[in-house]
């Protein structure tokens, strides 16, 4: 179907595609879902994680990194282009720290991933990065932003999106229940709740992170995110409960 | 002439470094810093040649922090300055090389140590109980080595410290104004009264 026109990079498809970008686009579908949430003055990030094999040490399989004290990067697709994507950002981080003296903005360094994202789509010898992300972070201003990249090197900023395997359900869950200046633990809860959506197995393969305006990473235990699952269920019990007699009025 | 002082104590280093900016015979500014934290727990004073010792803590601090985002821990003290002696002893051997003298000093988190090195320009390496670089130390490392035990407490420490800068101001020709003290300890560095 795609002749010759998958077969080097730079080139065109008659249509205008660029077939490598799409399979790219592809990988991503198939990578475990991410989301991203902005509220008042928190940030979250939420991936589902992979079952980790029994004998496999879990605190080595990370998909939330951090590119400098106040950026957190969340991504889908392939752990390995991520890796290389990921030190590239970091030593930018740096490097811009050492240059003027100011530390990056997620503006900024979101510019910089997509642009090298950009750079593997029309370079000859190499095939795209196989990952969107989604970048959380605070800039001086004490907003708290999101931003995600794609393989062709597209970036955008976002209140809350998902990245990755059903994203589109999670998307469309979090354009229904998302509100404007959410408090923390709502932030939160509606990260987890999303990601529930295409998570079966619950807290254990759920991982977050959050950024308040201390511009701090923290990491949430696994006894908080049991935690706030439990509520989230509790909830939806509640809400079942309400709905029953309802219909049996009918 | 700069002047950095360490002092090692039980479970802390002691450091202080004079405030002095200047240029030629002048004295510039009063207020500038000498030092730069290169991970929390690591603290890195130069002198020498005005600019350079700045450049190369900076490239150091980065570089530092850039192995502590990437590896998800800090390097060690020890680590630190074996990574500062070889950029200097590689930039020494380059055509420019940076003149710049150092004291680091650190708190071994994972031992409970604390640990103090000096570096010079000619990039040699030391760990030292106390230390002190510039013409300061002329008048300075008898009196360490006269009053400085291992298990110093921080109050003798400083006690200690104060007693070489009064030295310092009694016999150099040299106006000693502000020095800055930093104490490096398990809970991080902070800024001391000196």
């Amino acid at each position: 179907m795609a002749g010759s026109y998958d077969r080097a990079l730079t080139v065109f498809s008659p249509d205008g595609h660029l077939f490598q970008v799409d399979y790219a686009l592809e990988a991503v579908r198939k990578g475990s879902c991410a989301v991203g949430v902005r509220g008042k003055d928190y940030v979250v990030l939420g991936v589902e994680k992979k079952s980790v094999l029994k004998l496999q040490d879990d605190r080595t399989v990370k998909k939330i990194c951090m590119l400098d004290e106040h950026v957190c990067l969340a991504f889908a697709g392939l752990s390995a282009d991520a890796r290389v994507l990921v030190n590239k950002a970091r030593i930018e981080c740096q490097s811009h720290r050492l240059t003027v003296e100011d530390s990056v903005s997620i503006e900024y360094i979101t510019r910089y991933i997509a642009g090298v994202q950009q750079k593997y789509t029309q370079s000859g010898g190499v095939r795209p990065f196989g990952i969107s992300t989604l970048i959380m972070g605070f800039d001086s201003d004490k907003v708290p932003k999101l931003y995600q990249t794609d393989p062709s090197g597209v970036y955008s900023a976002w209140k809350a999106n998902a990245i990755g395997r059903s994203s589109k359900t999670v998307r469309e869950f979090l354009e229904k229940n998302y509100k404007e200046d959410m408090t923390k633990e709502d932030t939160i809860k509606l990260a987890i709740k999303s990601l529930l959506e295409v998570v079966q197995t619950g807290a254990k393969n759920i991982e977050i992170a959050l950024m308040g305006p201390d511009a701090v990473i923290q990491r949430l235990e696994l006894s908080e995110v049991e935690k706030v699952v439990a509520e989230i269920e509790a909830e939806n019990e509640k809400e079942k409960e309400k709905a029953k007699p309802a219909s049996a009025q009918q | 002439m700069d002047t950095l002082f360490g002092i090692t104590g039980k479970d802390f280093v002691i450091t202080a470094y004079d405030s002095k900016a200047v240029a030629s015979i002048t004295l510039m500014k009063i207020g500038e810093d000498k030092s730069r934290e290169l991970n929390p727990h690591t603290l890195m004073l130069f002198s020498g040649e005005p600019g350079d010792g700045v450049h190369f803590s900076e490239y150091i601090e980065r570089n530092i922090k850039l192995y502590g985002i990437r590896n998800g821990m800090e390097l060690s003290p020890r680590a630190v300055s074996s990574f500062a002696r070889r950029e200097l002893a590689d930039s020494l051997r380059s055509r420019k090389p940076y003149s710049v003298n150092l004291l680091i000093a650190g708190y071994d988190t994972k031992t409970s140590t604390p640990a103090l090195y000096w570096l010079d320009h000619l990039a040699s390496l030391a760990e030292v109980p106390f230390a002190a670089h510039g013409y300061g130390a002329y008048y300075c490392l008898s009196l360490l080595d006269r009053y400085h035990r291992p298990d110093i407490s921080e109050e003798e420490g400083i006690k200690l410290m104060q007693k070489c800068i009064g030295e310092l101001r009694s016999r150099m020709i040299l106006n000693m104004p502000d020095f800055v003290a930093k104490i490096v300890s398990k809970d991080g560095i902070r800024i001391v009264q000196i």
